[in-house]
C-alpha cells in the first residue's frame, strides 16, 4: 500500500499507538474519525483512508489506524495550499461531513523535500466524519503551515550531513536520531566544553524566558530540545569513547540520567487533543513508563509515576485524576503495562509480563533464612531485599500471605511475617516433630537461639 | 521441649504467628485446629473444666516469646470448640467457657465403667462422693465439675441405669446404680 502512494508513506508508531515524533516535532491537534480521499484523481490513493485518527504535528499530518496500529503520514512541506472548509448551505445540516481540501505538490523523482523540477500538483480531501470543529482544525493547520517548523530541522540536517544525503523511510527529513550530532567532538571534555559554550549562549535566552509566561513556555520547549540534544550527543559518544576513564564515564552516566527524565518533547495536552485527551495521554504514558518500570523491577506506585511523568512533561502538568484516568483506559488498548489494585486499595503500575511468582520465590527464600525463621521479616526487610519501596513490599508480603506462603505475627514489636508452618504440622499428632522439612528447619533454627 | 507445669507443650508453641489470629482462611482453619487440640489436651491433663476469658490462663500466653492471645482470638478458638460440642459458653457474654474434654455421653460411659470395675452395681453413693470420695480417687471423676457430673447422671437416669433421689442433707443427692 505504501509503495502505491509514495507521497503518503507509512509512519512509525510506538507500542502504545502514539506516533513516533521526529526531532523537534510537536503535536498540535488531534481529530478522530477522519477520512482521506483523492476525489479528483482516485488512482492517487487507493483505497481511500477511512475512519482514522488524524494527528496534526508541526511537521506532518498523520492518519493513525488504531485497530491495526499502523499509520500513514503526509509531510507538511508538500502542502502547497489548504482550502478553508466550504460554508455551503448543505454543510449547515448534519447530513454532510466537513471537507478540507489540500493542494499538494508531488515530485516524481522521489519524496525529496527540496523539490525536484518535475513537481506536479494534486488535490486531496480531508473528510471529518466526527463532531470535531473543522474551523479549529483548519486554523491550527494554517498556523502550523505558516510557522514552517520543518525548515529548522532541514537546516539542521543540511549542516550535519551535508548535501547529497538521500532522505529515507519517514519520507521527510529522514533525520535519524543522530541527525544533528555527527560533528567532530574530541573526548568527553570536548563535549563538556561545548555544552559550556552552549549554556553560556543559552543563559541569555533563559533571562529572556522570564519576561512573561508565554515566553517561558516557548523557551521551555527549547530547553527540552537542548536536553534531548545533549542526551543524544552523550549517547553517540559513549560508543566512540569506550576507553575514556572511569570518572568521565561516571559523570557522563549521571548527566544521561538527568537528561533522560526531561524527555517528553511533545506532551499530550487538553489543547492539542481535546476530547481525545485522556485516550492519547494514556498512550503517551504507556510509552513513557516502560523505562522507569524496567528500572524499578516491573512495578511502581502511582505516586512515583506521577512525579516522574510530570517532571518529564515540564510545564504541561497533569492532575492526579488525569493520571488515574489515563491508567484506567489502558485496559482498552493493547499496551504492555497495566494498573493493578492491591486488596488494601494501593494502586500500582506494573508490566503485564510482571509475575508475582518471582517475587514470591524471593520472599520465600528470604523468610527461610535462619534469622528470619527466628524473628520473621518486616516490610522494610523485604523492601531492602526486593529493592522496592516499603509500602510496596508490604503489599507483596500481604499477597504472599493470602497465598498461604507466609503468615503474620502482630505483637508490641510490630507487624512481622513468618514462613507459614501451619500446614507442616500434623494436627493428629501435634507433639510430633518430623525429622526433616520446613518445620524441622524452623525448630532447629529457633532451638539454637535458645 | 517446653513445659507448662507437668504438661509438655508442642514445638509450635514458640512459633509467634501461632498467637496471632491469622486472617487468611485456610491458614486460620489450620491454626484453629491446632488450638482446639492443644486446649483439650491441656484441660484433660490438668483436669480443667472452665476457662474464664478475662482471667489469666497459662496456655494463652507464652512468656518465652512474649506473645499472648487477644480476647478476640481466645473467643474464636473456644467458639470453634463450642461448635464441635466440645465446649459450652456458660453465660451470654462469653466470659466463661465449660470445656468438655469428655463429652457428656462419654462421661456417662465412664461412670458406668467405673461402677462395673469397682463392683458398685446396686449400691448407693452421693454425688459428692463421686466427685471427691475415696472411691473415685485416681480416676478422672475426681474433681469433676459438678454440673457436668449431674448432667451425665441425668443422661443415665433417662436410660434407666441410675436413680437419683434427694439425700439426707439438703444440698446433696443420692445415686443408686442399677446397671
Amino acid at each position: 500500500m505504501a509503495s502505491s502512494s509514495p507521497w503518503l508513506p507509512s509512519a512509525a508508531l510506538t507500542d502504545a499507538g502514539r506516533p513516533v515524533f521526529l526531532p523537534g516535532e510537536v503535536e498540535r491537534h488531534l481529530v478522530p474519525s477522519v477520512d482521506l480521499e483523492a476525489e479528483e484523481n482516485p488512482s492517487l490513493l487507493h483505497p481511500p483512508l477511512r475512519a482514522r485518527l488524524l494527528a496534526l504535528t508541526s511537521h506532518r499530518l498523520i492518519w493513525i489506524h488504531e485497530p491495526s496500529s499502523s499509520a500513514r503520514a503526509l509531510p507538511l512541506y508538500s502542502i502547497v495550499h489548504a482550502f478553508p472548509p466550504k460554508k455551503s448551505l448543505r454543510s449547515i445540516f448534519a447530513a454532510s461531513s466537513p471537507r478540507i481540501r489540500l493542494q499538494i505538490s508531488l515530485s516524481d523523482a522521489s519524496a525529496a523535500p527540496r523539490g525536484g523540477a518535475a513537481a506536479r500538483s494534486e488535490v486531496i480531501t480531508v473528510v471529518m466524519r466526527g463532531k470535531a470543529d473543522p474551523d479549529v482544525f483548519y486554523g491550527r493547520l494554517v498556523e502550523v503551515l505558516r510557522s514552517k517548523a520543518w525548515e529548522a530541522a532541514l537546516a539542521n540536517e543540511d549542516a550535519a550531513s551535508g548535501p547529497g544525503t538521500g532522505t529515507t523511510g519517514l519520507g521527510f527529513g529522514g533525520s535519524e536520531r543522530g541527525g544533528g550530532i555527527r560533528m567532530p567532538v574530541v573526548g568527553v571534555s570536548g563535549i563538556l566544553r561545548k555544552e559550556q559554550e552552549m549554556w553560556e549562549s543559552t543563559d541569555k535566552s533563559l533571562n529572556d524566558a522570564f519576561q512573561d509566561l508565554n515566553a517561558l513556555m516557548s523557551k521551555a520547549k527549547e530547553m527540552v530540545q537542548l536536553a534531548e540534544k545533549m542526551r543524544l550527543k552523550l549517547l553517540s559518544n559513549s560508543t566512540a569513547q569506550a576507553n575514556s576513564n572511569d570518572e568521565e564515564m561516571g559523570s557522563k552516566q549521571d548527566m544521561q540520567d538527568w537528561l533522560l527524565s526531561v524527555g517528553i518533547v511533545s506532551p499530550v495536552t487538553k489543547e492539542s487533543a481535546g476530547a481525545l485527551y485522556h485516550q492519547q495521554l494514556s498512550r503517551q504514558l504507556a510509552d513513557f513508563v516502560k523505562l522507569p518500570l524496567e528500572r524499578a523491577g516491573g512495578m511502581m506506585s502511582l505516586v512515583e509515576v506521577y512525579c516522574l511523568f510530570n517532571r518529564a512533561r515540564g510545564t504541561e502538568l497533569i492532575s492526579p485524576e488525569d493520571l488515574l484516568q489515563a491508567c484506567a483506559i489502558w485496559e482498552k488498548f493493547d499496551v504492555p503495562v497495566m494498573l493493578r489494585k492491591f486488596d488494601s486499595g494501593v494502586k500500582v503500575i506494573q508490566n503485564k509480563s510482571h509475575s508475582d511468582d518471582e517475587v514470591f520465590a524471593r520472599l520465600k527464600s528470604l523468610a527461610q533464612k535462619p534469622d528470619a525463621l527466628r524473628k520473621g521479616i518486616s516490610p522494610s526487610d523485604a523492601a531492602f531485599t526486593l529493592g522496592i519501596a516499603p509500602a510496596l513490599a508490604k503489599e507483596h508480603l500481604l499477597t504472599a500471605e493470602s497465598k498461604g506462603l507466609l503468615c503474620r505475627d502482630v505483637s508490641p514489636d510490630g507487624f512481622r511475617f513468618y514462613i507459614n508452618l501451619f500446614n507442616e504440622i500434623d494436627s493428629d499428632n501435634i507433639y510430633m516433630l518430623k525429622s526433616h522439612g520446613l518445620f524441622h528447619t524452623w525448630a532447629s533454627a529457633t532451638a539454637v537461639s535458645g | 521441649m517446653q513445659k507448662l507445669g507437668d504438661f509438655k507443650l508442642p514445638y509450635f508453641f514458640n512459633y509467634p504467628p501461632y498467637f496471632t489470629l491469622q486472617p487468611v482462611r485456610e491458614t486460620r482453619e489450620k491454626q484453629i485446629q491446632l488450638w482446639k487440640e492443644l486446649i483439650l489436651d491441656y484441660c484433660r491433663s490438668q483436669k480443667i473444666f472452665t476457662i474464664a476469658l478475662e482471667e489469666d490462663f497459662p496456655l494463652f500466653s507464652n512468656p518465652v516469646i512474649e506473645r499472648s492471645l487477644t480476647h478476640e482470638a481466645k473467643e474464636v478458638f473456644l467458639n470453634a470448640l463450642v461448635n464441635e460440642g466440645r465446649a459450652e459458653w456458660m453465660d451470654k457474654h462469653h466470659k466463661k467457657c465449660l470445656i468438655l474434654w469428655l463429652r457428656i455421653q462419654d462421661w456417662a460411659d465412664y461412670i458406668i465403667n467405673f461402677v462395673r470395675e469397682n463392683g458398685f452395681e446396686d449400691s448407693v453413693m452421693t454425688v459428692e462422693d463421686l466427685r471427691s470420695g475415696i472411691e473415685t480417687r485416681g480416676t478422672d471423676l475426681a474433681g469433676i465439675d459438678r454440673g457436668v457430673l449431674v448432667r451425665a447422671l441425668k443422661l443415665l437416669e433417662q436410660k434407666g441405669k441410675v436413680a437419683i433421689f434427694k439425700g439426707t442433707s439438703a444440698d446433696d443427692e443420692g445415686v443408686k446404680f442399677s446397671v
